[in-house]
C-alpha cells in the first residue's frame, strides 16, 4: 500500500509543477481537477470516506465547472 | 509518506503565489496549497490498522479499532469553505476585468486610472 | 530571478517541515508520527464511545436504544452535535459568500450561450438524467447519520444537477425562489438551535428523543439538521452556478 501512495503522490506533485508552470489558464484548471481526483484516493487509503465524498462531490466537480465558467466570462471582457 | 507529500504540495502553491503575475493563477496555487493542508490534517488522525469510522451491522463493534473521526470533521468545514472562498475570489477577478481590462497584477498595481 | 528565489523560499519552507517531522523528540513537538497514535489520550475516544456525558455503556449496532447521539455515524455526530457551532459559522460562511457573488456578478436578464451545438439525443436524456441526480443528492443527505456523506456532498451533487441542465438548454435559468429557499433554510437551523435552548437549556442541544442507533428515523435533530444544511448548501451552489452564467447587467 506504501508503494501505491508513494506512486500517487509523485503523480500529484508533478502535476502541480505543470499546472503553475503552464502557459494557458485551461491546462491549469484541468490539471487542478485532476489533483482533486487524486486526493480523493488518498483520502480513501486514510480511511476516511465521508472527506472523500465531499472531496469528490465539491472539489472535482463545482470548483471546476466555476473556473470554466469564469475563464468563459474573462475571454469575453478581453475581446471587447 | 503522505505527510511529506501533503507538505510537498504547500511548497509548490507557496512558490505559485510568489512567483505568478497572472490572477487566475494565483487562486489556482492557493487552492493547490490547500489540497495540501487537507491532506495533512487528514493524515494526523490515521490509527495503523483502524476501520473508517462507522458503526454497521456487518462487522463487530466490541472490540474493533476506529480511526480518530476529529480531524476529518474539522477536514469536512475546511473543504467546504475552500469552495466558496475560490467562488467569491473568482467573481472579483472577472468584475476587475471588465473594469481596467487586465488581470495581470503589475500592470493593475502601478497606479492606472479607473476607466469608468 | 524573481523564480529562483521564490523556489529558494518554498524549498527552505519544506526542509523546515521535514526536520520538524523527522526530529526523535518526545512527541515530535505535537505532531505524532504517521499511524502510532493512542486514542485513549485523545478527546475522541468520548466521541467514539458516545460517553462525553459520563454513561459507559458499550454502543451495538441495532440494538443500543436512547445513547448519547444516536447515530451510526461517528463524523456526522460531531459536525451536527458535538460541535454543531462550528457547522452553523460554516453556513454562515457560505451565505456570506454566496451573497458577495450575487451582488457583484448576478441580476444580468440575459445569459451567456453554449460553445457547442447540442444535439436533441443529449437534451432529451439529460433531463431524464438530471432528476435522477437529485433524487441521489436526497439520498446522499436523508441517510447522512447512517452512511458516509451528510448535508454538503448532498447539496453539492443537487447543484451538478442543476448544471448539467444549464449546459444543455440555451434558455435555463433558475427562478427567484431559489434565494428565498436558501434564506428560509437558514433561518430555521437558527430557530431549531433556539427552540433546543427553550426547552433542555443549551443551544443547539438535541432535543428529539434518540431511537435505535441504525435506523432511518433516529438520533434526535440529526437528520432535520442535515436535510436543511443539504437543501441550503444545493440552494447556494446552483444560485451561484446561475450568477456566473448570467450577463449583461440591469437593462430592462
Amino acid at each position: 500500500m506504501s508503494v501505491f501512495s508513494f506512486i500517487i503522490g509523485v503523480v500529484m506533485v508533478g502535476l502541480a509543477i505543470f499546472a503553475i508552470e503552464a502557459k494557458k489558464l485551461l491546462t491549469s484548471v484541468i490539471m487542478l481537477s485532476a489533483m482533486s481526483l487524486l486526493s480523493v484516493i488518498l483520502f480513501v487509503i486514510m480511511k476516511a470516506p465521508d472527506v472523500a465524498i465531499t472531496e469528490a462531490s465539491v472539489g472535482a466537480g463545482l470548483t471546476t465547472a466555476i473556473f470554466l465558467l469564469s475563464l468563459r466570462k474573462l475571454k469575453r471582457a478581453d475581446a471587447e | 509518506m503522505i505527510q511529506y507529500f501533503s507538505m510537498m504540495l504547500v511548497a509548490v502553491g507557496l512558490y505559485g503565489l510568489l512567483s505568478q503575475k497572472n490572477l487566475v493563477k494565483l487562486i489556482i496555487s492557493l487552492n493547490i496549497a490547500e489540497i495540501g493542508v487537507n491532506l495533512f490534517i487528514v493524515s494526523i488522525g490515521y490509527v495503523e490498522g483502524g476501520a473508517a469510522p462507522i458503526l454497521s451491522s456487518v462487522s463487530d463493534n466490541s472490540s474493533l479499532l476506529f480511526v480518530d473521526p476529529l480531524p476529518q470533521a474539522l477536514v469536512l468545514t475546511s473543504i467546504v469553505i475552500g469552495v466558496g472562498v475560490t467562488a467569491l475570489a473568482l467573481s472579483l477577478i472577472v468584475s476587475v476585468s471588465k473594469s481596467r481590462n487586465t488581470i495581470d497584477i503589475t500592470e493593475l498595481s502601478s497606479g492606472g486610472g479607473d476607466s469608468e | 530571478m524573481k523564480r529562483i528565489i521564490s523556489a529558494l523560499i518554498a524549498l527552505l519552507f519544506f526542509f523546515m517541515i521535514v526536520t520538524v517531522l523527522n526530529s526523535d523528540s518526545s512527541d515530535s513537538m505535537g505532531i505524532p508520527r504517521y499511524g502510532e497514535v493512542k486514542l485513549s489520550e485523545r478527546v475522541s475516544a468520548k466521541y467514539i464511545e458516545k460517553s462525553v456525558n459520563g454513561n459507559e455503556d458499550v454502543i451495538n449496532f441495532g440494538v443500543t436504544a436512547d445513547a448519547e447521539t444516536g447515530s451510526a455515524n461517528m463524523v456526522t455526530s460531531i459536525v451536527v452535535n458535538y460541535r454543531s457551532f462550528d457547522t452553523l459559522g460554516e453556513v454562515t460562511v457560505l451565505f456570506i459568500s454566496a451573497t458577495g457573488v450575487g451582488l457583484l456578478l448576478g441580476g444580468g436578464r440575459k445569459r451567456i450561450g453554449s460553445v457547442i451545438s447540442v444535439s436533441p439525443v443529449v437534451k432529451t436524456a439529460s433531463r431524464v438524467i438530471a432528476p435522477l441526480l437529485m433524487v441521489l443528492g436526497i439520498y446522499v443527505f436523508a441517510h447522512g447519520h447512517l452512511t458516509p456523506g451528510g448535508g454538503f456532498p448532498g447539496g453539492a451533487i443537487i447543484a451538478a444537477g442543476f448544471l448539467l441542465l444549464v449546459v444543455v438548454d440555451d434558455e435555463k435559468r433558475a427562478s427567484k425562489g431559489l434565494k428565498i429557499l436558501e434564506g428560509t433554510m437558514g433561518l430555521l437551523y437558527v430557530l431549531i438551535g433556539i427552540a433546543g435552548l427553550l426547552i433542555s437549556g443549551s443551544f443547539l442541544s438535541n432535543f428529539l428523543p434518540t431511537g435505535v442507533v441504525g435506523e432511518l428515523f433516529s438520533a434526535g435533530i440529526i437528520p432535520v439538521v442535515y436535510s436543511i444544511i443539504g437543501l441550503k448548501v444545493g440552494a447556494e451552489l446552483s444560485g451561484i452556478v446561475d450568477d456566473f452564467i448570467s450577463e449583461g447587467g440591469d437593462e430592462v
